[in-house]
């Protein structure tokens, strides 16, 4: 057993979830094969807002993959950190305004 | 940075290099032989196709030492083809009309004494040529300044490395100041018409991956190349080739120290397209060493796998036997076939 939540070779038996559940892992594969097609947005572009969503749910397998994946699209390293803000601006600007429906619960119950 | 041959790193030795890709070092690291893929694919043995490109690698020689050089090239290696070799190529040349490209590399081929002789030659045999400039020989020295005149008087299709639009990656990869240099070398050949989109002087640039990560897309990373170079420098190419790099010599001892040897390996099996390797440039080339020797392209001659027939030398040269060999395989070969493919002129699909 390993001793990590989160270990690297286990983004490679990603596929393998289907084992306890087949009819929707294909359904997921292949869907999210469909997802990331070049359409409406390219390819490039769906990709380097994997790598930002990644980051905002904190998903390693997704960072490692994605981050991989901008580089093989032809990103550079200041284009991919500026997605990374973009969803840390996200982030941190949807925490800051619930900071409004504080203060409207605050005006509610204060005197 | 030094070669691994002055550093006397063990992966000097082809032997080496061999056994690691063969029979991997690694626990838990059993890939797919390269040859079950090409069985897969109805394309072993490997065959030639229509022989037309005449690859002579003039020497290791070279004023940089990039970290993924295939050749583990540098300024220590003095290995470079003597003019009684050239001659036996200008020789087989003009024997061969069907050899109807010439393309020269190194190390940086400028570096060879012989080097302008023998273009000069060729030139006279009525050859496309191609060299493989490395761009910042024509900074190094003045005694280069000339070099673009020289290209453009024999009509030389100037091929050129650079990693990337800026100078962050491309200096990580090749070394301190080399973008800076490979820009001002740019210019030198745009100066004397090389690069313009009307121009029949052509300047094709590289790119390969400043990591452990394959190319991406040609058409569109040309498209970003041209823009940022233009906007940020007022430069023009021609075309982008988009090269996959092979894991042998310095890639290969990098991908080791790094930790980066197995996942990228995976990387290039799981990208294996049947359709890339019916295009491998193996099929259209024989390639020549500094010393004569004869091979598939030059990643097998790094690998020291001279051709699988008895025409191993130049001076034994039979088009028969080339033509009908079969060609060496082997695992590095996984970088020919990734995606799109890669070969000295790009994606080959
Ligand atoms: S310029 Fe080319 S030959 Fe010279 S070290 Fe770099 S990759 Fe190798
Ligand atoms: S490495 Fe050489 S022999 Fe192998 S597929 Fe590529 S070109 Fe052919």
């Amino acid at each position: 057993m390993a001793n990590h939540y989160y270990n690297s070779e286990d983004l490679k038996k990603f596929g393998q979830v289907g084992q306890f559940q087949k009819e929707m892992a294909d359904k997921f594969f292949a869907w999210y094969g469909t997802v990331f097609q070049d359409s409406n947005l390219s390819a490039k572009e769906k990709s380097i807002i994997a790598l930002a969503v990644a980051h905002a749910v904190q998903c390693p397998y997704c960072i490692e993959a994605y981050t991989a994946d901008a580089y093989e699209k032809g990103y550079s390293e200041a284009q991919m950190m500026e997605a990374v803000h973009v969803a840390s601006a996200i982030k941190g600007g949807a925490a800051l305004v619930h900071g409004v429906q504080m203060m409207n619960k605050a005006k509610e119950i204060a005197m | 940075m030094k070669s691994l041959q002055a550093t006397q790193n063990r992966l000097a030795q082809a032997q080496e290099q061999i056994a690691i890709l063969e029979h991997s070092a690694f626990e838990h690291f059993d890939p797919i032989p390269f040859q079950y893929k090409l069985e897969e694919s109805s394309l072993y043995p490997l065959r030639p196709k229509e022989i037309n490109i005449f690859q002579i690698n003039i020497g290791k020689m070279c004023n940089q030492v990039c970290k993924h050089c295939h050749v583990d090239a540098g300024p220590d290696r003095k290995e470079i083809m003597d003019q009684t070799t050239m001659q036996q190529c200008l020789d087989i040349l003009s024997a061969h009309p069907q050899f109807s490209i010439v393309d020269l590399t190194g190390g940086a081929p400028e570096m060879n004494p012989n080097f302008r002789w023998f273009v000069e030659e060729i030139a006279k045999l009525n050859r496309h040529i191609i060299v493989r400039c490395n761009l910042t020989i024509l900074r190094a020295n003045k005694k280069y300044y000339d070099l673009p005149e020289f290209y453009k008087k024999h009509r030389i299709e100037v091929v050129s490395s650079l990693p990337f639009y800026n100078k962050d990656r491309t200096d990580r990869q090749r070394g301190d100041g080399v973008f800076d240099d490979s820009i001002a070398a740019i210019k030198m050949l745009n100066a004397v018409g090389y690069g313009h989109e009307e121009s029949s002087l052509k300047l094709n640039l590289v790119y390969n991956p400043a990591g452990a990560f394959l190319p991406a897309s040609q058409t569109e990373l040309e498209r970003e190349f041209k823009q940022a170079l233009w906007n940020d420098y007022q430069l023009v190419f021609n075309q982008l080739f988009c090269i996959t790099n092979l894991p042998i010599s310095r890639y290969l001892d990098w991908l080791i120290q790094s930790g980066n040897y197995e996942r990228y390996m995976d990387k290039l099996i799981n990208a294996y397209n049947p359709a890339a390797a019916a295009n491998v440039m193996c099929r259209n080339t024989i390639s020549v060493s500094w010393d004569g020797y004869l091979y598939d392209c030059d990643f097998n001659q790094m690998l020291e796998l001279t051709l699988a027939c008895p025409s191993k030398h130049i001076s034994q040269f039979n088009i028969q036997q080339i033509q009908n060999r079969d060609i060496i395989v082997g695992q590095h070969c996984y970088g020919c076939t990734a995606g799109a493919g890669s070969s000295c002129g790009g994606e080959v699909v």
